[in-house]
């Protein structure tokens, strides 16, 4: 069997054990990502040599020791292109690693590939990419969703073991049930965003893609921590999330949320939730109803903060210090022209409501208003976690779409997000792991299985994620590429 | 509100030199989008506070000494155009 099939735990045993080495490793992924990248491009870039040299000298002993990640090309990692799927930083290469890299290679993992992804993570496809879209491997005419869609499919397509990708409105979990494999976004403060490229700083984190729930846990552990150079990084201290993996759903309490279980979802991802809703119930936990009221405001609040934060972190792109430059004029004309022919049009679009909401005269009734809108969606979940320890609700209303299905419409693709988008504004933690399939076309889609935990106990909502997990072989379904 | 939204004065304001048809576009785009956010008008919002960030953490603080970080040769490694330890730009001020 090869190498590429294998999740990072069972790797690691053989690893250890002497049967496989990380040179092989990371050849056989590299054999595996030439066959298939031409079909699924989820990768920019990739510096094989580096990697292989790497792989060479790696300590098995660590816990990710000679494993390779896939890395989203917004995060930087020393010597490597950080294009964030845009132009506007042709040339850019890092000089530094983002901590969660330095976390990493501490941890013995080798950076290995630049991620594919919706230009400075602002889309739900990975079709905003200045430079092509990614394909789905379930079905390559399909997305595989965004803004890490590249992240998602080369662990779907099994071209990487794991990878990260980074998650401001459900940039991880949306892309994870699109393809199939699992995605987690730790509570915001969690993992450090330094020497992530800022999108809303208020609600970006980064986190892993994986094949397994188990893996998961040991990536997650990985990249935490309070980080000096990140000062909305917590000191909260971090557990072994592995810890509570194994252990019985017996008195655990998951909520469905009745604003989640609306029409409009379609009707084979309603029909595979609830039948892992009713495999919860039968694992021993108990179903109840709670309310989230807000939910109805998520999107409009998001599309304020969010743009409104993107518009002052995307102002430092103006062809002063790093990427492209536009040539000839003024300094104004030099900036107006560097990110006219720098950003794509849903970056535009967004800088554009971003300014507006926050310009003079609006401030207080787009902006501040979100924020108080944004501080009622939180008490509902507070609320929620008072009385469950994890919400359980479809990731996406519906399986992966067509391409060029929502490009022209910006507003149908923001209320794709509408499950995802809440728990950003609320800071805490989610994940999608994958609960059946969808047949279209006789075509299979993933579907995805959303819970969202309360804040900080990712170590909970991983043991009540395995559990379903280990009792279904969805996991195990590889997609036919 | 979203009458007042004048594309052109705010690609002003963000140094975006959008096209005659790109303004035009996101004009109705995001018009369509500041419609469906007009909702948040109806929320009654009178004694709710903020959230700006998600954790209320204040006063981060480190001592104020100085550490090692880039040198000039690093932080110029990236710059389309330097000469002299200094970033070249077009000339600021007329």
């Amino acid at each position: 069997m090869s190498l590429t099939l294998l999740s990072i735990c069972e790797l690691r045993r053989k690893l250890r054990s002497r049967e496989a080495s990380p040179p092989e490793a990371l050849d056989a992924l590299e054999t595996r990502i030439g066959k298939v990248e031409p079909v699924i491009h989820g990768y920019l870039s990739r510096d094989y040599a580096a990697a292989r040299a790497l792989a060479e000298k790696a300590d098995v002993n660590l816990p990710l020791g000679g494993v390779p990640i896939a890395i989203k090309d917004v995060i930087n990692v020393s010597g490597e292109p950080c294009s964030c799927g845009s132009r506007i930083l042709d040339g850019y290469k890092a000089n530094y690693d983002a901590t969660v890299i330095a976390k990493l290679r501490t941890a013995g993992a080798i950076p290995f590939g630049r991620c594919n992804m919706d230009e400075f993570a602002m889309g739900s496809s990975t079709e905003n990419s200045a430079f092509g879209r990614s394909c789905n491997p379930w079905d390559p005419s399909r997305v595989p969703g965004g803004s890490s869609g590249g992240s998602a499919a080369v662990v779907a397509a099994n071209e990487a073991f794991a990878a990260l990708g980074s998650d401001t409105g459900g940039s991880i979990r949306q892309p994870a049930a699109l393809c199939g494999c699992v995605g987690l976004k730790p509570t915001y403060g969690r993992v450090s965003r330094f020497g992530l490229v800022a999108f809303a700083s208020s609600l970006d984190q980064i986190g892993p893609f994986t094949k397994t729930v188990g893996d998961a846990a040991l990536l997650l552990n990985a990249i935490s921590g309070r980080d000096p150079l990140d000062s909305t990084s917590l000191d909260e201290p971090v557990p072994d999330y592995g810890g509570l993996l194994g252990r019985d759903l017996r008195g655990v309490k998951l909520g469905m949320p009745r604003e989640y279980f609306i029409s409009g979802i379609d009707p084979q991802v309603d029909a595979a939730v609830r039948t892992a809703i009713r495999q919860y119930e039968s694992l021993g936990a108990e179903i109840i109803e709670v309310s989230l009221p807000q939910t109805e405001h998520a999107v409009g609040v998001y599309y304020i903060i969010a743009t409104a934060e993107a518009s002052a972190n995307l102002a430092r792109f103006d062809g002063v210090r790093y990427g492209a430059r536009a040539g000839a004029g003024n300094i104004l004309e030099m900036y107006g022209r560097t990110r006219e022919e720098g950003f794509g049009p849903e970056v535009k679009r967004r800088i554009i409501l971003g300014t507006y909401v926050l310009s003079s005269g609006y401030y207080d009734a787009y902006y501040l208003r979100a924020q108080k809108v944004r501080t009622l969606i939180r008490d509902d979940f507070t609320r929620a976690f008072e009385k469950v320890d994890a919400i359980i609700c479809p990731t996406t209303p519906e399986p992966a779409f067509k391409a060029g299905d929502r490009s022209d419409d910006p507003l149908k693709m923001y209320l794709a997000d509408i499950f995802t988008i809440a728990c950003n504004l609320a800071g805490t933690c989610g994940m999608s792991i994958p609960c059946g399939f969808a047949e279209t076309d006789g075509t299979k889609l993933p579907v995805g299985l959303q819970l969202i935990g309360q804040p900080f106990q990712e170590a909970r909502l991983l043991q009540i994620a395995h559990a379903y997990e280990q009792s279904t072989d969805w996991h195990k379904a590889a997609a036919p590429i | 509100m979203s009458d007042q939204f004048d594309v052109r004065y705010i690609a002003q304001l963000a140094r975006l030199d959008l096209s005659d048809a790109e303004i035009a576009k996101f004009q109705s785009q995001l018009g369509q989008v500041l419609s469906h956010v007009e909702k948040l008008g109806k929320v009654d919002v009178a004694a709710v506070e903020p959230t700006a960030h998600a954790n209320q953490i204040v006063n981060v603080f480190r001592e104020d000494e100085p550490r090692d970080w880039f040198t000039p040769e690093i932080a110029l490694a990236n710059a389309p155009r330097s000469a002299n330890g200094l970033f070249i730009v077009p000339k600021v001020i007329e």
